[in-house]
């Protein structure tokens, strides 16, 4: 082959990308279709976005009352949830640590964690109330699972981390599994466990805000009652106030966060 | 100096007060908790029982269900998660553009894109959905629409993060050849965080699937719809099969995004 | 009954097969001062691991003052642990915790739980350790960090750590291979002398040849699992470290 035979080229087509692009602009125009989303309706519901937008102005804050009950309710199923999750979450994030527990109680407890974390926790609620009634103790047995989850898990990877060394030290003064534990693997994981449940006491109190939808106490049960009556006025009040509880939440855990470091 | 007479303490005095305060306001904050919480003492001791009680009636699952219903609002459901996705891009780009210092210049329009992604993220998306059921009604298009709209400050505050911290190298060399603008953004800014882009939109299609599930309880379509109804009607052999429809759709998802971005990156 | 450290046919095999040590038989006095040398991936480490059971032998006897540890489950083997204090060679003290507490940590052996986790240690164990602490140089650094220490000062407080057992026998696993020149001298002077005036019996692994010469009173040459020199110091020939390390060239 001679030189010229030989096609450079300056940007080689790259064929995967381009399929790809294809790929999804196909996709999303089948979707839209299956959907039923079409330009018309669109049109109609930019209309009614308009409407809904004058009744929610301006926010109705005369059952303030009811408001400051049902974000109290949230803000205690909240804390409730977060301490308990942090409880359970130690011993199970222990136990799922493959660099110290035996393989088989890792692999189960791995799987339990795994479990807790892949139903959404509105699904668990909604499960609760239906198995233990309408209230917070739904809303914070749901909130519980999660929390316990989501920490359990950065826990074990975060006890995966450690150095080894260390524990083996402790482990030759002939100390106990307990002591092992308290100066050998503790001390290397304990600021990054606070850390896991700060974020979790902020994300439980987003997310109790919510269970309240499917009647497992809290604010969200107000919101959804509110939307119901289309009383949007009322509704706005309610998620300005959700927004700024959040607000001074995430501030207020920053500062720890902060502190902490 | 005799060694006997030293006294070992594990913190100063100071610290010992930091902790003691922490703990006193931990244990505060769980008493006014605990009393000020509506729980039945009724509800509370048989709620064990309860429990297992619903998951005798939950088991065994009847796969039959399976077939067209629950398959059908499942494919609604992806279908939800993908196009909410896809279409919080459209919103995302542009405010992920304005949000970042070092591309748009302007401040006025830096704050104004960074109060829309907080806003977008402070309301969850089961109150989006709420929102676009009563624009909409219920449906898919509701649903879609409330996945979109979360997504927005998600997507928008990864990406805008994301492109302040690219290298002005390359910006700078093209915009010394003199390309305009849009050239700079495609071929000095695009290549930088293109990496970055996939993961984000990866890592919130995973999030959308375990949220679109949730969606229909509030009539905003998808398998939560079906979900609603099963539960409302006691049929707990059919609910099981929707939960292990939903558990099965969320794992096999996290598996698809974890081999992508394997290769993607 | 037999004092010191008697070992009979010891076989440590990771991966079944492949033994890392060949039938070790060694007994070592109720005191002195022993040096093991040999190359990398001889198994001196694993040697001295069989000893206090971080690693398990694959078969064989280890009788410390009489009593054979292989055996040794659970209770017991924590019992036989508190007995034999090691120092290690990346000192692994507890990074995050006070030098104070890693000293105290020799006797977590020895407390309950609930002390442990307290802190509520005896005062005369917390007079020992500032006693230990001045023995190793590092009197005003107790409530410091380990973290914030240099190699040195870890390393002295690891020893600390271990005599804070109150060992009837003492492990050193490389214990100057991460420091410099004059701060390994420094801790083999103070860890040989700190063990002969307890009394304790010390089998330190080295791989420097003229600090084993210098400290040691017994020599034991490994190599390939084996041991094959064993004996004073002024009988270990060029020779015998040909055998040991093989080659001649870095001689």
């Amino acid at each position: 082959m001679t030189v010229s035979g030989l096609r450079l080229r300056a940007f080689p087509p790259n064929w995967g990308a381009r399929t790809a692009f294809v790929a999804l602009a196909v996709y999303a125009a089948y979707a839209f279709a299956q959907l039923d989303i079409t330009a018309g309706r669109l049109a109609v519901g930019m209309g009614e976005a308009g409407r809904f937008l004058g009744r929610m102005w301006p926010p109705n804050f005369t059952r303030w009352e009811l408001l400051l009950e049902g974000l109290l309710e949230s803000l205690q199923i909240a804390v409730i949830a977060s301490a308990l999750g942090i409880l359970l979450a130690l011993p199970l994030g222990l136990m799922a640590a493959r660099n110290l527990a035996p393989w088989p109680l890792a692999l189960v407890t791995r799987g339990f964690i795994a479990f807790c974390r892949s139903l959404h926790y509105v699904i668990v609620a909604i499960l609760f109330v239906k198995a233990i009634g309408f209230g917070a103790l739904a809303g914070v047995a749901a909130l519980t699972i999660a929390s316990m989850g989501f920490i359990a898990k950065l826990f074990a990877e975060a006890i995966e981390e450690i150095s080894m060394k260390q524990v083996e030290a402790i482990r030759a003064t002939g100390a106990g599994l307990g002591a092992v534990l308290i100066y050998g693997v503790l001390p290397q994981v304990a600021s990054r466990f606070v850390g896991f449940s700060l974020y979790q006491l902020d994300s439980n109190l987003r997310n109790s805000t919510l269970v309240g939808i499917v009647g497992a106490g809290g604010i969200g049960g107000t919101l959804f009652a509110a939307f119901k009556r289309f009383d949007y006025d009322f509704v706005a009040a309610i998620l300005l106030a959700i927004i700024a509880l959040i607000f001074v939440a995430e501030v207020i855990s920053s500062r720890i966060r902060a502190l902490l470091r | 100096m005799n060694a006997l007479m030293r006294e070992w303490q594990r913190f100063t005095p100071a610290e010992r007060i930091g902790r003691w305060a922490a703990y006193f306001i931990i244990v505060l904050a769980l008493i006014w908790a605990l009393r000020g919480i509506e729980i039945i003492p009724e509800f509370l001791a048989d709620a064990p029982e309860q429990m297992l009680d619903l998951l005798a009636r939950m088991w065994p699952p009847h796969l039959g269900h399976y077939h067209p219903a629950v398959h059908e609002a499942l494919v609604e459901t992806l279908h939800i998660a993908s196009l909410g996705t896809l279409f919080s891009f459209i919103f995302a780009v542009p405010l992920a553009l304005m949000a970042a210092r070092n591309i748009c210049p302007y401040a006025w329009l830096n704050t104004l894109a960074q109060l829309a992604l907080v806003t977008s993220r402070s309301v969850n998306s089961l109150v989006w959905a709420l929102i676009f059921v009563a624009i909409f009604g219920p449906g898919a298009a509701a649903g879609t629409f409330a996945i979109a709209f979360r997504s927005i400050g998600f997507v928008g505050k990864l990406l805008a993060e994301a492109l302040e911290e690219i290298s002005p190298g390359p910006q700078e060399a093209l915009r010394a050849t003199g390309a305009p603008d849009s050239h700079v953004i495609l071929k000095g800014v695009w290549p930088q965080i293109s990496p970055a882009f996939w993961g984000v939109a990866l890592f919130r299609w995973d999030i959308n699937i375990r949220e679109s599930a949730v969606l229909g309880l509030v009539g905003a379509g998808g398998i939560g719809v079906v979900l609603d109804d099963a539960i409302n009607f006691f049929q707990w052999d059919r609910v099981a099969t929707i939960l292990l429809a939903i558990l099965g759709i969320v794992i096999l998802a996290e598996i698809l995004v974890t081999k992508l971005r394997a290769r993607l990156i | 009954m037999m004092q010191g450290l008697v070992i009979r046919d010891l076989v440590k095999e990771y991966v079944p097969g492949k033994p890392v040590l060949r039938g070790i038989k060694l007994t070592i006095e109720a005191q002195g001062i022993t040096a093991v040398i040999g190359p990398s991936g001889t198994g001196k480490s694993t040697l001295l691991r069989c000893i206090n059971r971080l690693v398990e032998p694959t078969q064989g006897e280890i009788r410390l003052n009489g009593e054979d540890l292989v055996p040794l489950k659970g209770h017991a083997l924590r019992m036989a642990r508190r007995r034999i204090g090691m120092v290690f060679q990346e000192y692994n003290l507890v990074e995050r915790l006070s030098v104070m507490e890693n000293v105290l940590s020799g006797r977590l052996g020895y407390v309950s739980f609930w002390r442990a986790w307290l802190r509520r240690y005896a005062e005369e164990d917390i007079a020992r350790a500032f006693e230990l602490l001045e023995a190793v140089g590092l009197p005003e650094q107790a409530t410091r960090r380990a973290d914030a220490l240099s190699g040195g000062q870890r390393q002295r407080v690891g020893i600390a750590r271990a005599l804070m057992q109150r060992p009837e026998l003492l492990l050193a696993d490389e214990p100057t291979s991460s420091l410099d020149p004059r701060t390994a001298i420094e801790i083999m002077e103070l860890m040989t002398g700190l063990s002969t005036s307890a009394r304790v019996p010390l089998i330190v692994n080295i791989h420097n040849v003229d600090l084993a010469r210098r400290f040691a009173q017994r020599i034991i040459g490994m190599a390939g699992g084996e041991i094959v020199f064993d004996g004073p110091p002024e009988h270990l020939e060029a020779s015998h470290l040909r055998q040991i390390y093989g080659g001649e060239d870095w001689l």
